[in-house]
């Protein structure tokens, strides 16, 4: 390789200061030092590092430890700039005192420039010779990005002893054989290219400081810039990419695969801080990474790219983790383990029996009763019926053949198939044979979809046309199966692999072969799903449940509304929808567009009812809107469906009790309900249209800051209210006072297990709990002296003025009581503290434009606020959620209104 | 105490004598013309006048001084001179003579750069960058009021935004002379939230500054919290530009403003109309200028947390009350 790079490339240098004022470093940081090359004889190297082991000493702490950092190509130490700082601010504010050492690796940054080629095995070798020279002692936690991330994993594997834990931002330790390289790298390493962008002109460090998201500072840039400004200070660059073992013929790839094989055999707590927006270190190296480190702690920044520790506070993220996870003490907590906090209270939490979530198919393999109906199946106009034996061998069929293709235990699974038969039969054969499914709300529209899908990294998608082409259009990962047979050159076309009769045809020559059945049941801790929020609230999250948490949601639907064999459920919900099997019951699937359950008809609704006799009815909030709305359309014998229905649910959202009364009418023998919940408990609390009637009706419904009232938590649920301070934030510990208004905390048998990915937003949901089994729900509300629990809105939407904190709920249903006002969203302007409230309102007239209230609405408005109203506004439509299409999004609508209120430009919310 | 009350015979001034006088107080006044207030002294004569300042403060324990050029056109000179050469005057005469308490009733303008104040706190007068003749020469004034705070003289500045009341010669009747020939328009879409100030509530919350002014601080400093920094009083009640001209229109009963100018044109046509008046300087007042374009478009409300505290000071008089009060006297 050494001659593809020009002479430029091999001057040499010794190592020395950065120029004061880089922007960002603290000069006092510097140092340079001299170490022997180990087996070199006389040869000598000169480092920079960037290190604060002067200032502890000055503060007179002695460090827990040390934090390696290696930057990658083509940074240097400036890279660590935040942490250097961090670390020593937070040991000279009486934290644990981690001592920072980020080097310059040799022919990089300000150390020397050795006129010698440095391919991976040397560079690896060359930080222990630093290592030994700083006569570093542990325990060591390592922190590395980019290339330097595996030669930092090559210290680590071989430095078992110092050893106390591995960070890694962006970057890759195996690159399978049968994917090529990054395109960009693949550019730069042509044949009389290398040495062009790397060495000769700056072009790869340019394009590499184009790649932080927001764009750099130019400040900063200049700062990346400082060590390479001659050609004759880029050798090193250069180098690095030569040395990138492209192919298994690469003199670098033997110590390549030393150091992958050797990460698995790493037994100390790890973190991934990953920016998934990265053309180099794409997703698929965090997935191998995880596969490598099974038990590290993960954080995908959705918005972050390659220059990670650029785009986010990589460095507070770090040092944080360091202190939960007590890296280099004696009690090292593994990931899974219990965070540091008090238990809300002391009761155990309820035990449920488990039952594996395929039960009722097993036991009832031999029924020719109904299991599943779908009204609109893709192969006709006639409902599909299907019986319990025939989903029950469709499923070992699936089950077996998705084996036989190789899907193993633990495999992700991304499930792009509407409901219906087919989701439910491949749904369950996943299951059972210990792979995980992804399953993504097809409500997040195609771009929620493909960050969704993207950031779960699926080994294998199973879809219906539309899911496999829009894999294919945008790339996503896995082996693709399609739900029908495509013909030859359409399955190519869509890099479809097997279609599910295949899969049934594999799977029944292979119960058949030698005597075998299934594999073994995974067990109840193994990892069952990742379901995708709606991103309603927010960006979409996936959550992890493992087989007993979702047999525990089975249990918690049973026991709150007695479902199981013998019930008819109509499944306009998706997420109750596919737990009928593991239920009992049998279930139908009405004739609607998944994508739009506003699109839902009374009477698709009847014809599904009738289908199964049915007694229990769920519908999202959005669909009953509809059903109330085309009622007008129902038959007589379409009433007579609905009159056998016993149980009414609808979830999702918060649903009037005028809308709930409405439905209640369609069907005369039931009783309505609305759950709260959410993707990470689906079942947290119950209410009945008649709880509604009592609870707003009833003493002391006045009193307080209102809210939407969601009933008492259900069997297997606490409840508790972590009370919010002054500033609006929840630090109170959890406790059931009535009457005090705080973030929810939730624990259930059925609460998720943690999110995906996503380490961080997993601390905040657990912050100040202990136990795994609690879940801030980020909304906010209180209880009452019934035990009931009030919702006051979304804890980021909190309001603080000068009066004190403000729950925007309770203000808008009183201002909703207004004559002309159809519905009201209260938002903050201003500055924390000190906001002033702000109605914004749909009428009725619908308003032409945006515009004040006329001064008879804002006095009304202001009278029935009960708190200060500073402006009153009136809008055509307020912004809501796709998905329920009543989420508002308050903390856009708060941005908009206070640029219209400070005499911006007034356009639509 | 006898306390020296500067500009007593305005809006703003008249209510300020009344409320020292409750609290016990001997008043002073000091103007060109006679107060026409009962139960005070007044001496006649000009701020920009050393000898006349000198004769005012003689015999006085505390300074209030409101006296000021304010006008949105004039010739800057004339600004500097009563407003700076005036504040000047009257700080030298009080540390002269063992005056112990200045309150330098300022103006929230001397910080506004022309952007959009959104809950702010008091920021400091900016000279340089404040927009307009008064506002400057209000800022460099405050500076020199606030630079001379020491032990012997400890002084405060307060900042009434925008005052209004039954009796008002500035906003309010403007605002109904316009309104009444029809040449009343709002600027954009009158969206921008502005707080504004009851005469009675920046009256007591000047009167309750010179009682703070009379404490000691922990260290037993005169001047207690509050010497050495400004303060910006509203109402705390800000609201949209429109509803409040709406609302003085309403009390005064003549129409509301019913023609709109878009905000970034008025800025422009103010501009011209602020040279032209330049270079043609009349007795008027020119309808339009940058300063009033950017007060009546952009958002002016303050952080009233720091005011109410330090000052121990509550608005009494809430807006509606005020428009109340207003349309009473309107009516007569």
């Amino acid at each position: 390789m050494t001659p593809r790079l020009p002479g430029a490339a091999w001057a040499t240098a010794p190592a020395e200061l950065p120029p004061r004022g880089l922007a960002g470093l603290d000069h006092s940081f510097s140092r340079v030092v001299t170490v022997p090359q180990h087996g070199g004889g006389a040869t000598t190297h000169s480092w920079h590092l960037l290190d604060n082991q002067d200032h502890l000493a000055d503060l007179g702490v002695a460090p827990v430890g040390t934090v390696l950092c290696v930057h990658g190509n083509p940074t240097w130490s400036y890279l660590w700039r935040r942490l250097v700082r961090a670390a020593t601010d937070a040991a000279a504010a009486g934290g644990p005192a981690w001592r920072v050492v980020a080097v310059d690796q040799l022919d990089m940054g300000f150390s020397a420039r050795t006129g010698s080629p440095r391919p991976l095995a040397r560079r690896i070798r060359d930080l222990g010779d630093l290592t030994d020279g700083l006569g570093l002692s542990g325990p060591v936690v390592t922190l590395g990005h980019d290339w330097g991330g595996v030669v930092s994993l090559g210290w680590a594997v071989d430095h078992p002893e110092l050893l106390a834990g591995v960070a890694l931002l962006n970057t890759a330790v195996h690159q399978p054989e049968d994917v090529p390289i990054p395109a960009p790298l693949r550019v730069a390493l042509r044949p009389g290219v290398l040495g062009r962008v790397t060495v000769s002109t700056p072009a790869f460090l340019e394009t590499t400081l184009a790649l932080a998201r927001p764009a750099l500072d130019p400040a900063v840039k200049d700062g990346y810039r400082a060590p390479y400004r001659e050609a004759s200070r880029r050798g090193g660059i250069g180098g690095f990419v030569a040395d990138i073992p492209a192919g298994p013929d690469h003199p670098s790839h033997a110590e390549l695969r030393r150091v992958a094989q050797g990460v698995r055999g790493l037994d100390v707590p790890a973190l991934l801080l990953w920016g998934p927006r990265d053309p180099i270190f794409g997703d698929r190296y965090l997935d191998d990474l995880v596969d490598r480190l099974p038990r590290a702690d993960v954080h995908r920044f959705e918005t972050a790219g390659h220059l990670v520790a650029e785009d986010v506070d990589y460095a507070t993220a770090t040092l944080t983790w360091l202190h939960e996870r007590e890296v280099g003490t004696t009690s090292q907590v593994l990931a899974g383990g219990t965070p540091a906090g008090a238990p809300p209270d002391g009761d155990p939490p309820p035990a449920v029996p488990y039952r594996p979530l395929w039960h009722h198919l097993e036991a009832q393999h031999e029924s020719t009763a109904t299991a599943l109906v779908e009204m609109a199946p893709p192969s006709g106009p006639a409902p599909r019926v299907v019986s319990w034996r025939l989903l029950s061998r469709r499923v070992h069929e699936l089950a077996a053949g998705l084996r036989t293709i190789g899907v193993r235990p633990g495999d992700r699974v991304s499930l792009l198939v509407p409901p219906g038969a087919d989701l439910t039969a491949v749904l369950y054969a996943c299951l059972r044979i210990g792979a995980v499914v992804v399953v993504v709300d097809a409500g997040l529209g195609l771009r929620g979809l493909t960050r969704a899908v993207r950031g779960a990294w699926p080994d294998h998608v199973i879809g219906a046309l539309p899911g496999l082409t829009a894999a294919r259009a945008l790339g996503w990962p896995g082996q693709r199966i399609s739900t029908v047979p495509l013909p030859g050159p359409a399955a190519r076309a869509l890099g479809v692999s097997f279609s599910l009769a295949d899969l049934s045809d594999l799977g029944q020559a292979a119960l058949l072969s030698q005597g075998g059945g299934l594999p073994a049941e995974p067990s109840a801790s193994d990892t069952a799903a990742v379901l995708f929020t709606s991103g309603s609230t927010g960006p979409a999250k996936g959550v992890v449940y493992t087989h007993a948490q979702l047999a525990a949601v089975c249990e918690a639907l049973c026991a709150q509304y007695e479902i199981g064999p013998g019930t008819g459920l109509v499944a306009g919900f998706a997420p109750f929808a596919l737990l009928a099997p593991a239920l009992g019951a049998r279930s139908v699937t009405p004739a609607m567009d998944v994508t739009s359950p506003k699109t839902l008809t009374a009477s698709s609704v009847a014809a599904a009812a009738a289908a199964v006799d049915a007694t229990v009815l769920f519908l999202s909030p959005a669909a009953l809107a509809n059903v109330v709305a085309t009622a007008g359309a129902l038959t007589r014998a379409d009433h007579e469906a609905l009159a056998g229905v016993r149980t009414f649910l609808s979830a999702g959202a918060p649903v009037p009790e005028r809308l709930l009364a409405e439905a209640a009418r369609l069907m005369p023998y039931a009783e309505p309900h609305t759950p709260y919940g959410m993707t990470e408990g689906l079942l947290m609390t119950d209410i009945t249209l008649a709880g509604i009637r009592a609870a707003t009706t009833g003493p002391g419904s006045d009193d307080g800051p209102g809210g939407v009232c969601v009933g008492v938590p259900t069997a297997t649920t606490r409840v508790r209210v972590s009370a919010l301070d002054g500033q609006g934030r929840a630090v109170g510990a959890p406790g059931t006072t009535p009457h005090v208004t705080g973030e929810i905390v939730v624990s259930a048998p059925h609460l998720k297990d943690h999110y995906d990915r996503l380490h961080l937003t997993d601390r905040v949901s657990r912050h100040g709990l202990a136990g795994d089994r609690w879940h801030r729900t980020g909304d906010v509300g209180h209880l009452d002296d019934h035990g009931r629990l009030w919702v006051e809105g979304r804890l980021a939407h909190v309001m603080v003025t000068a009066d004190g904190v403000v729950t925007p709920v309770g203000l808008e249903q009183r201002v909703e009581t207004v004559p002309g006002v159809v519905r009201a969203a209260v938002v903050g302007v201003g500055p924390r503290g000190t906001q002033q409230l702000v109605v914004v309102a749909e009428t009725d007239p619908v308003a032409r434009r945006v515009a004040l209230a006329v001064p008879s609405v804002a006095s009304a408005v202001r009278a029935a606020a009960g708190a200060p109203v500073a402006a009153v506004l009136v809008v055509p439509r307020l912004p809501t959620d796709v998905r329920h299409n009543s989420k508002i999004d308050r903390a856009h609508l708060s941005g908009w209104a206070g640029q219209v209120l400070a005499g911006g430009r007034v356009r639509q919310p | 105490m006898r306390v020296l009350v500067t500009g007593a015979s305005g809006l703003l001034g008249r209510a300020v004598v009344e409320q020292v006088r409750g609290a016990g107080h001997e008043v002073r006044t000091f103007q060109r013309r006679p107060s026409g207030l009962r139960g005070v002294q007044d001496v006649r004569g000009s701020i920009t006048v050393p000898a006349d300042v000198e004769r005012a403060v003689v015999g006085t324990d505390a300074v209030v001084h409101l006296a000021a050029k304010v006008s949105l056109a004039g010739d800057p000179a004339d600004f500097a001179r009563v407003n700076v050469g005036g504040t000047a005057n009257l700080l030298a005469a009080a540390l002269r003579h063992d005056v112990a308490r200045f309150v330098q009733v300022s103006s929230p303008s001397v910080a506004h750069t022309g952007l959009s104040i959104m809950g702010d706190g008091a920021l400091p007068a900016d000279p340089v960058h404040a927009r307009g003749d008064y506002a400057r020469s209000k800022a460099e004034a405050e500076l020199l009021a606030l630079g001379a705070d020491s032990a012997s003289l400890p002084v405060v500045a307060v900042r009434p935004h925008i005052v209004w009341g039954p009796g008002d010669t500035q906003l309010v009747a403007r605002i109904v002379e316009r309104a009444r020939a029809g040449r009343l328009p709002l600027l954009g879409h009158g969206t921008a939230l502005i707080d504004t100030t009851y005469v009675d509530n920046a009256a007591s919350a000047i009167a309750a500054a010179l009682e703070r002014l009379g404490e000691t601080d922990a260290d037993g400093r005169p001047g207690g919290a509050v010497h050495g920094r400004a303060y910006v009083v509203t109402n705390g009640e800000p609201r949209p530009v429109a509803e409040m001209i709406a609302g003085i229109c309403a009390a005064m009963g003549v129409p509301a403003p019913r023609w709109r100018v878009p905000a970034a044109l008025a800025r422009g046509a103010g501009g011209a109309v602020e040279t032209l008046w330049r270079l043609r300087p009349g007795a008027d007042e020119p309808p339009m200028t940058r300063f009033l374009a950017e007060q009546l478009s952009t958002a002016h409300w303050f952080d009233q947390r720091r005011t109410r505290a330090d000052l121990r000071w509550q608005p009494t008089v809430s807006l509606d009350d005020g428009l109340a009060r207003l349309a009473a006297s309107a009516r007569g």
